[in-house]
């Protein structure tokens, strides 16, 4: 319990108290295997503290010559045989029992935390980076388990120890007790003094490290521009400044912080020193035997250990409930509203969308009594300036977002009122960003149609125009996909085959072919007219002259609906439409 | 690795002081049981406590003669590891400089950052640490035997038989956990992959309800993590139970044969104290030993690394200076004679025996589709790439003919990634030029039509653009990288789709400016948008690396079709009325 109050005190942040709690919670099925490792921490610490008494009762069972009292000795290193054994099985047990809670309660808070991303609305993980999120379900959650079930057993051990040490160092002999208790702090002041003064140096290192890192990832991350430019001389020239810069800090760093082992230790040779002039005059006082002064030197040598050890578990418990509370943040968060039990069937293609207001946030109002009716196998297409909102209309459709009131239906059935999962089956979506999974080329597109067979597949992609490509690929359709082996358009073509080979009912394009060439736009686009036949679709582009055919022209700016027609209309209407379209073409002649 | 040796050799002193003052510091420290030895045989039993005080004075010397040693070793090691690093680091950014992009493509600039940065810190982690405790170490464990021996010989045969087993169990366990650590790394790269799938591609996953099969597949990477993370654990976990059993047990081997020694009266009690301590020291630096080896084992992994980019030679030789005498037409700028370039590992040729000409003055244009070879072809004028077949010539020199310098005078580029660095913007500029005047950037900046852009700014040439220019906005980037390449003032331009991110009326009077600059400067207009080519002199449409048409825009739209293809596309409005009825013939 007294652990338990030190981590309070400790964490001194509200709240912090509450995240271990909840952690202790959390682990539920482990606390078992916590508490033994705790009692186990205990024992492998007091055991081998014990061992060093005995060794020095079987020592002092050795006087000299002839004077040897071999029953003594026997029996002591009999007791001590089975103490060593007793204390490795308990540590063996012990590392057993913290691998196990450690790495299963990394593979639970992971497990859950991939199946909260599933259903968390994407209004959160919109707002938060990636690299955010990542860190909190790897990094956070290694360090929570290190930390904080680790520390926990750390801490118990090291001041069971602690505790232990003083106990047979007092029932062996109190002054040299008192004064070792005494003099140790000088070894944490002299650390402590090192620490601050090295801090400086290390500050001037870690500055000089980030001016020459920028400078290498601005260089060498650029290379090809160096090389154009033949400044490839002119760049070593400035690292060579930085690198001596860098130098001298780190000498500087390296060595003051290199300091703090020989001076703990000279302080604890010191205290040694003087354990062993003060034990001799207790032993000729008679108040002291020679395995006695052995246990305490034993004991005078592992004293300070514990205590660095807690000032460094201390820290990383904090470090390691910080942590904690940001993984749970994460698994805590409201996941999206609840799944209606009803399944759209595949839809014909009608939509309506009746007086949907919708907003980001509560201060900027976006989209504002939107009303369309869509005809199954109408083209609608958004246009507007870039950042207008176009991209919005899409996470209403496909529920990203919820409408904020007004309703979305599709063949008549609110989108609200059916599985998530269902509505989603009936559009086909490709996006500007070109996400692929990890896998092969084959993997890619039949992500949506795992079993589609091969024939299947190459047909998608000859209609998608793709084909081209992969075959020339090093191992077709088999290529690992990676970041660098296709370019952003090929990958984007591997994007519409996905859809290809799916074909919904309903099609979106979030600026599908932003990213290919106009020529194979056009081939795609014919492509995409065959597949739409009879289908209704959504098109956002900003190449005006690939929607002019839409049936319905939506026209967006500042996140508002302001024109909607058809291209003969709106061109009529002589409004922003007729802007956008015509500075497209001003620079044709 | 010994490449990497070399570094070293200006810090050869302090590489043998360092652990030369390690030993002596383990040296001192080794007396300090036999100094505790004399004070329990001779002191105690005699009362003498001159002779007390004497010894405790002896322990405080050692420890005082103790912490200088092993702060001069300290300062040495800290000498060599910072400057082996200093150096290598500069060598390794100079070797860097001197590769061409075929190796660039191979190595990527992600793995040469990070083996400028963690890597070399890793290695120098590593040095610093072997010369100060690689050596000591094993001079304790040893020394220690040794110490014993002075003791008594046949106590000192526990030694002999404890160190080996001992040894044996510690580097067998390590031996075996080593590789199944990269292991456990590989199986935590997985899951980290996945889980950053999951976040990137959410709304595809979402769309295409591949939840629960994503799941599936992290909770597979996820238990895959943990069974390796466990079955290294349990070799792991053996670690410090075994050791703590062999030396104890060895311990009470130890003062058992000790017993019967002092019974005989060939040793004394104190010695028995003394032969406990040095199996105590023995224990500690065994275990350091071991976790040291694991430290240095991950920074010779490092090293290693390193050392592969070191053998990574210059794809390229350029002559020293520019070399033999123009062969062909002076006036001819630039020259293909069935060029062909394919990249490596391609399939296909992405330059397919190309054979074109540009005449000094003139501006060429090219066009094509999405990997049609445009940026390969213009990356052949400046040599950033050489062809496997077929012979390119500047000014009716062989490009292999001409200086680095004098190449890089010559041709000015623009490429597709509108990159800035950090320092002020006449900095940047000057990267074409090193010694312009601030009159000559001025002129660059007019003519790339960044007036605006620069004067908006603070302090004009001297506001200061962040990492990678990025406190400017593309278009604005884009602008200046055109006055950086106009800076040198060089006879070839290249505009490697340059222009992508300005607006119609800028990238009009950009090109109309281009065309205005007195001299004679072919220009090189790499582009998707027909706008931008319509008044070149000549357009290279390409298609799949070939040449699938030469001309004037006029030429080319009567006889070209994949150029009409490219034109209708964009100017639909344009298309003449019997072929839009017959778009279907498109697809």
């Amino acid at each position: 319990m007294s652990a338990k109050d030190e981590i309070e005190m400790q964490g001194d942040r509200a709240g912090s108290g509450k995240t271990f709690r909840k952690v202790m919670q959390y682990i539920g099925r482990y606390r078992i295997l916590l508490l033994l490792s705790v009692v186990l921490a205990a024992i492998s610490a007091v055991l081998p503290l014990y061992a060093a008494i005995l060794f020095g009762n079987a020592i002092d069972g050795i006087l000299g010559k002839g004077q040897v009292d071999f029953a003594t000795v026997t029996y002591y290193l009999s007791r001590i045989l089975v103490l060593i054994v007793l204390t490795s099985a308990c540590t063996f047990l012990m590392n057993l029992i913290n691998n196990r809670m450690t790495y299963r309660v990394v593979q639970d808070i992971r497990g859950k935390a991939i199946r909260q991303i599933q259903v968390l609305p994407l209004k959160y993980l919109d707002a938060h980076s990636t690299g955010d999120i990542v860190s909190r379900i790897i990094t956070d959650t290694d360090q929570l388990s290190d930390g904080l079930l680790l520390g926990f057993t750390q801490l118990f051990s090291g001041i069971v120890t602690i505790a232990a040490t003083l106990f047979f160092m007092f029932s062996k002999d109190v002054l040299i007790t008192v004064l070792v208790i005494l003099l140790t702090p000088i070894s944490f002041f002299v650390a402590k003094f090192i620490a601050t003064h090295s801090y400086a140096m290390f500050q001037k290192q870690t500055k000089a490290r980030g001016e020459q890192t920028a400078l290498i990832e601005e260089m060498v991350g650029n290379e090809k521009v160096v090389r154009v430019f033949g400044y490839g001389p002119r760049a070593s020239k400035q690292f060579s400044v930085i690198n001596e810069k860098l130098k001298d800090a780190s000498e500087k760093a390296v060595f003051y912080s290199s300091l703090t082992n020989p001076s703990t230790r000279f302080v604890n040779s010191l205290i040694y020193a003087v354990v062993v002039l003060v034990g001799a005059f207790r032993i000729l006082a008679g108040g002291l035997t020679v395995g006695g002064l052995s246990a305490l030197l034993t004991y005078c040598n592992q004293y300070t250990k514990p205590f660095n050890d807690i000032s460094s578990v201390v820290t990383e418990l904090q470090n390691a409930l910080a942590c904690a509370s940001r993984i749970f943040a994460l698994i805590e968060e409201a996941p999206q509203s609840a799944d209606p039990d009803r399944e759209l069937p595949k839809a014909s293609g009608q939509v309506d969308i009746q007086d949907v207001f919708f907003s980001y946030t509560k201060e900027q109002h976006l989209i504002e009594h939107f009303q369309l009716h869509a005809e199954p196998g109408t083209r609608i297409a958004i246009v507007g300036p870039t950042g207008c909102g176009k991209t919005t209309l899409i996470n209403l459709l496909m529920r990203f977002y919820d409408a904020d009131s007004g309703d979305i239906r599709i063949d008549g059935t609110s989108i609200y009122d059916c599985s998530r999962t269902s509505l989603r089956k009936n559009f086909g979506m490709v996006l500007q960003d070109t996400w692929l999974h990890a896998g092969t080329i084959r993997e890619n597109i039949a992500f949506g149609r795992p079993d589609a067979s091969e024939e299947e597949i190459i047909e998608a992609a000859k209609a998608a125009h793709s084909w081209e490509f992969i075959r020339r690929m090093p191992e077709g359709l088999d290529t690992q996909v990676t970041d660098d082996s296709l370019s952003a358009g090929q990958k984007q073509l591997l994007c519409i085959t996905r859809v290809m080979l799916v074909l919904p009912p309903m099609l979106i394009l979030d600026e599908a072919t932003s990213s290919i060439d106009t020529r194979t736009e056009i081939l795609i686009q014919n492509a995409f007219d065959r597949m739409m036949q009879g289908r209704t679709s959504f098109v956002v582009a900003h190449r005006l002259s690939t929607i002019r055919n839409a049936d319905v022209i939506l026209v967006m700016r500042d996140g508002k609906i302001i024109e909607q027609g058809n291209h003969e209309t709106l061109m009529a209407a002589n409004g922003f439409y007729t802007k956008l379209y015509n500075s497209q073409f001003a620079r044709a002649e | 690795m010994k490449k990497l040796r070399v570094f070293l050799a200006d810090y050869k002193k302090e590489s043998i002081l360092a652990p030369a003052f390690k030993l002596l510091e383990a040296l001192f420290d080794l007396f300090v049981p036999l100094v505790v030895a004399r004070v329990i045989d001779e002191g105690i039993p005699s009362g003498n406590r001159g002779l007390l005080f004497r010894q405790f004075g002896l322990l405080i010397l050692l420890a005082v003669v103790g912490i200088v040693c092993s702060v001069t070793a300290q300062y040495f090691a800290a000498r060599a590891s910072v400057g082996f690093a200093t150096k290598l680091r500069q060598a390794l950014f100079d070797h860097i400089q001197k590769l061409s992009y075929k190796e660039l493509d191979k190595l990527g600039t992600n793995t040469l950052i990070t083996r400028m940065t963690s890597d070399v810190q890793q290695v120098q982690n590593g040095l610093n640490l072997a010369l100060r405790l690689l050596l000591r170490s094993p001079f304790i464990v040893f020394g220690s035997m040794i110490m014993a021996f002075t003791i008594d010989v046949k106590a000192a045969l526990v030694f002999v038989v404890a160190i080996p087993v001992l040894s044996v169990v510690v580097f067998a366990i390590m031996l075996v956990s080593i590789p199944l650590y990269r292991k456990v790394q590989a199986a935590l790269d997985k899951v980290l992959g996945a889980t950053r799938e999951n976040l990137t591609g959410v709304r595809v996953i979402r769309a295409f309800c591949k939840e629960q099969e994503e799941v599936k597949d992290f909770d597979a990477k996820n238990e895959a993590l943990t069974r390796m993370n466990e079955f290294v654990g349990r070799i792991s976990a053996l670690m410090n139970p075994a050791t703590y059993l062999l030396i104890n047990l060895a311990t009470i081997i130890l003062i058992r044969v000790g017993a019967v020694r002092v019974n005989l009266g060939d040793i004394q009690q104190g010695d028995v104290v003394a032969l406990y301590n040095y199996m105590a020291q023995m224990i500690v630096e065994l275990i350091k030993l071991a976790s040291l080896i694991i430290t240095i084992d991950k920074s010779i992994a490092c090293a290693e690394r390193i050392s592969h980019i070191f053998e990574v030679e210059p794809g390229q030789s350029f002559p020293e200076s520019t070399k033999g005498e123009a062969a062909g037409d002076p006036a001819t700028a630039v020259a293909f004679q069935d060029v062909s370039f394919s990249y490596e590992g391609a399939r296909e040729p992405s330059v397919d025996h190309v054979t074109f000409a540009a005449k000094q003055g003139e501006t060429i244009g090219i066009i094509g589709g999405t990997g049609a070879g445009k940026s390969s072809l213009v990356n052949l004028i400046a040599r950033c790439y050489d062809p496997q077949e077929g012979k390119i010539t500047l000014f009716g020199r062989d490009i292999r003919d001409y200086s680095m310098e004098d190449l890089v005078n010559l041709v000015g580029v623009v490429p597709q990634k509108a990159v800035l660095f950090q320092g002020s913007i006449r900095d940047n500029l000057r990267w074409g030029d090193e010694n312009a005047e601030d009159s000559a950037l001025w002129d660059a900046i007019r003519t790339a039509q960044a007036e605006e852009v620069v004067k908006g700014k603070e302090g004009e040439l001297d506001f200061q653009l962040e990492q990678n220019g990025r406190n400017l906005s593309g278009g604005q980037r884009q602008r200046l990288t055109i006055a950086r390449a106009l800076v040198k003032k060089p006879k070839i331009l290249i505009m490697d789709d340059s222009a992508s991110a300005l607006d119609f009326a800028t990238d009009a009077a950009l090109r109309k400016a281009i065309r205005g600059l007195a001299g004679s400067m072919t220009v090189f207009l790499v582009s998707q948008r027909t706008a931008s080519l319509m008044n070149a002199d000549k357009i290279l449409v390409l298609d799949d690396g070939k040449i699938a048409g030469m001309g004037t825009h006029a030429q080319l739209l009567q006889d070209c079709p994949l150029y009409q293809e490219i034109f209708y596309s964009q100017f639909p409005e344009k298309r003449p009325k019997e072929m839009a009825a017959g778009k279907e013939v498109l697809a």
